[in-house]
């Protein structure tokens, strides 16, 4: 019970310095919303914190827990990555920034809401979505989105109870990013490798029992367009156990173009290459298979049919010809959307983003001008593209024009804002969060690992006092 | 997206970390988390100054919008948490683990063969970096020594225009 003391009493002390500016300064504080507590919204907190003196920024975050796709995204047998959490936690305790988890936009309070309490509310909430092949039996079993299995491995609250179906040979994953290459990785790696990452218990309980040998990585274009990085590459070639096998016809014509290409691209092929070049050399029990050229055309019990496809101009267009690939179970992974969550945003519905111009939301009228005060950065904003850097400097930028927007008197800051009212809500402050995480780490720590994250919702909020 | 990396690199030694400590509230107990159980040296080297001008190394960092900050640092001194000390807004959001290229700098043409050439892994991030020059460089792993005297590093322009309305993605 102490512990909810010092609660109440930390938040006492928050609202009372939050009313002593209002009261001391010339001009009242200003008050912006950050909607989205993953690394968009960090980073644009962040900044905005740093070049803003008379200001009060507020994030408001859909779960108890913060963090996104660091914590809910991120391969677990990728610690480092994760490190930035360490300059997120340090915004976090910034004096001027509170944190309102478990407050849903568009189901706790609407934008509207929003706006009428802040001056400026910035959008960060992400992609949650993912795209679809569009093709008939998708909505069966055997098929799911890697999205949702990388959720599932990682505790995100709702995909506890995916059971994927890891009983056959064969599993084809469509789609040829990171993420296709993460969740190849996590099906073939040793699973003593994962027993001390925060992998949750019962994937790594459901990995144990995998009966999973062939993984297909298929895309629908060739080796000069694959859309993982070497990085990820060379950690499939090092997976112990693991004899990647390349079809060598893919390859050929690539080795004249070698020296027009850029240096990323370049280094990229030439790994394949000399993959392709030394393999046979070590076998594996299990086998990792990237396929190019191939197009989903029909999915069937068992197996999936593609287009062999043919590249023009870059562009993949199909054949009449078709492959069948042996496929227990399917994962789909062609990408990311996001999905509109309140009615008041101004919501590109064909590409599953926010309309914006350079960050700046645009009116829902014919006019297409910049809605005073409304924000959006990160993947909803941009789509989903790019790694944290690219996502660091998109919301650099959009807290940039905030700063700027507001010093030049573009949005109206003459009159206080009250800011949220979360009075009869359950809401994780981020004192609740250090409780969350003091806990996960404790019960990481009796296991040999980093956490072990809670993932029901009612658990979080009962761990965190609220 | 962030399915950046590999594991606990080479990275010149074991330490990581933050360069300013967390400030907190007298009431506020310590906790078993991230950052109270890493131990706090990364970062800390840079602070002290140099014992004897035979240490000093000068070297001057040209931040995004072309403002030039000459910085006195030492031998041995990491050009990311140097960054830091004097406020250069050089991020390092993987602590220089080599999982990001959040420190990512072009390096002066003339030092840049004094540099310790960069390892596989570096290399392989470089490649995801935005804007890769040749002289490119990831600044976490830049550590100073006396032949860097005068070096210059500069931060690469942040994206602009990255997301105009009516962007087309390129044909799949």
């Amino acid at each position: 019970m102490g512990i909810n003391w010092h609660n109440i009493l930390r938040r006492g002390l928050h609202t009372s310095s939050a009313r002593l500016q209002v009261i001391q300064g010339a001009t009242p504080t200003k008050r912006i919303c950050i909607v989205g507590a993953g690394p968009a919204g960090f980073y644009a907190a962040q900044l905005i914190l740093k070049q803003l003196d008379n200001c009060v920024v507020d994030v408001v975050e859909k779960l108890p827990v913060p963090f996104g796709l660091v914590r809910f995204g991120v391969a677990p047998d990728h610690p480092e990555v994760k490190n930035v959490i360490n300059t997120f936690t340090k915004t976090a305790e910034h004096p001027r920034l509170r944190y309102f988890g478990n407050i849903a936009l568009g189901t706790d309070v609407s934008l509207r809401e929003l706006r009428d309490r802040y001056h400026a509310v910035l959008l960060t909430y992400g992609a949650d979505q993912d795209r679809e092949l569009e093709l008939e039996n998708e909505q069966q079993g055997n098929v799911i989105s890697a999205r949702k299995f990388v959720a599932w491995y990682n505790g995100l609250p709702g995909a506890e109870n995916l059971a994927p179906d890891l009983t056959g040979r064969d599993v084809t994953i469509v789609g040829q990013g990171n993420v296709a290459v993460d969740v190849a990785r996590l099906l073939l790696s040793p699973l003593d490798a994962l027993k001390s990452t925060d992998t949750t218990e019962y994937a790594l309980e459901a990995l144990s029992r995998s009966q999973v040998q062939r993984v297909h990585l298929v895309g629908r274009r060739g080796p000069l367009q694959a859309a993982f990085t070497i990085k990820e590459l060379r950690e499939m070639l090092k997976l112990p156990n693991v004899d990647t096998r390349w079809r060598s016809e893919d390859f050929s014509g690539i080795d004249p173009q070698l020296d027009k290409l850029q240096r990323p691209r370049k280094r990229l092929t030439e790994l394949m290459l000399k993959s392709l070049k030394e393999q046979g050399r070590i076998s594996g029990s299990k086998q990792f298979l990237p396929i190019f050229l191939r197009a989903p055309k029909a999915i069937s019990p068992g197996e999936m049919e593609f287009s062999v496809t043919e590249l023009q101009q870059e562009a993949a267009v199909p054949t009449t010809s078709t492959e069948r690939l042996p496929s227990h179970l399917i994962l789909r992974s062609i990408g990311y959307k996001s999905s509109c969550v309140d009615t008041g945003i101004n919501f590109d519905n064909r590409r599953g983003r926010v309309h914006n111009i350079d960050g700046r939301i645009l009116k829902e009228d014919a006019s297409a001008k910049v809605d005073p005060g409304l924000y959006v950065a990160g993947w909803l904003g941009t789509g989903p593209t790019g790694v944290i850097v690219t996502t660091m400097n998109g919301a650099f930028a959009v807290a940039k024009a905030i700063c700027d927007d507001i010093n030049a008197n573009a949005l109206d800051t003459s009159s206080a804002k009250p800011g949220y009212d979360a009075d009869g809500k359950r809401v994780v402050t981020w004192d609740g969060w250090q409780r969350i995480n003091d806990f996960e780490s404790a019960a990481g720590k009796a296991k040999g690992k980093p956490r072990e994250k809670i993932v029901s919702i009612e658990e979080m909020l009962r761990v965190a006092g609220v | 997206m962030f399915c950046l990396l590999l594991r606990r690199s080479a990275v010149h030694n074991s330490c990581k970390l933050i360069s300013k400590q967390i400030a907190k509230p007298a009431f506020y107990t310590p906790h078993n988390g991230l950052h109270t159980t890493i131990p706090r040296r990364h970062g800390e080297f840079e602070w002290q100054d140099p014992k004897s001008p035979d240490e000093i190394v000068n070297i001057t960092y040209v931040d995004k919008d072309g403002k030039r900050t000459k910085v006195q640092g030492k031998v041995g001194d990491n050009v990311l948490y140097l960054a830091h000390r004097h406020g250069i807004e050089m991020e390092g959001a993987c602590e220089a683990s080599l999982a990001c290229t959040t420190c990512h700098v072009y390096v002066q043409h003339d030092y840049l063969q004094k540099l310790k050439e960069a390892e596989e892994q570096e290399d392989d991030l470089l490649d995801m970096a935005p804007f890769l020059r040749e002289n490119s460089r990831l600044g976490c792993q830049i550590l100073l020594d006396k032949s860097m005297e005068g070096m210059e590093l500069e931060l690469p322009k942040a994206t602009r225009n990255f997301y105009v309305d009516g962007h087309k993605p390129k044909p799949h």
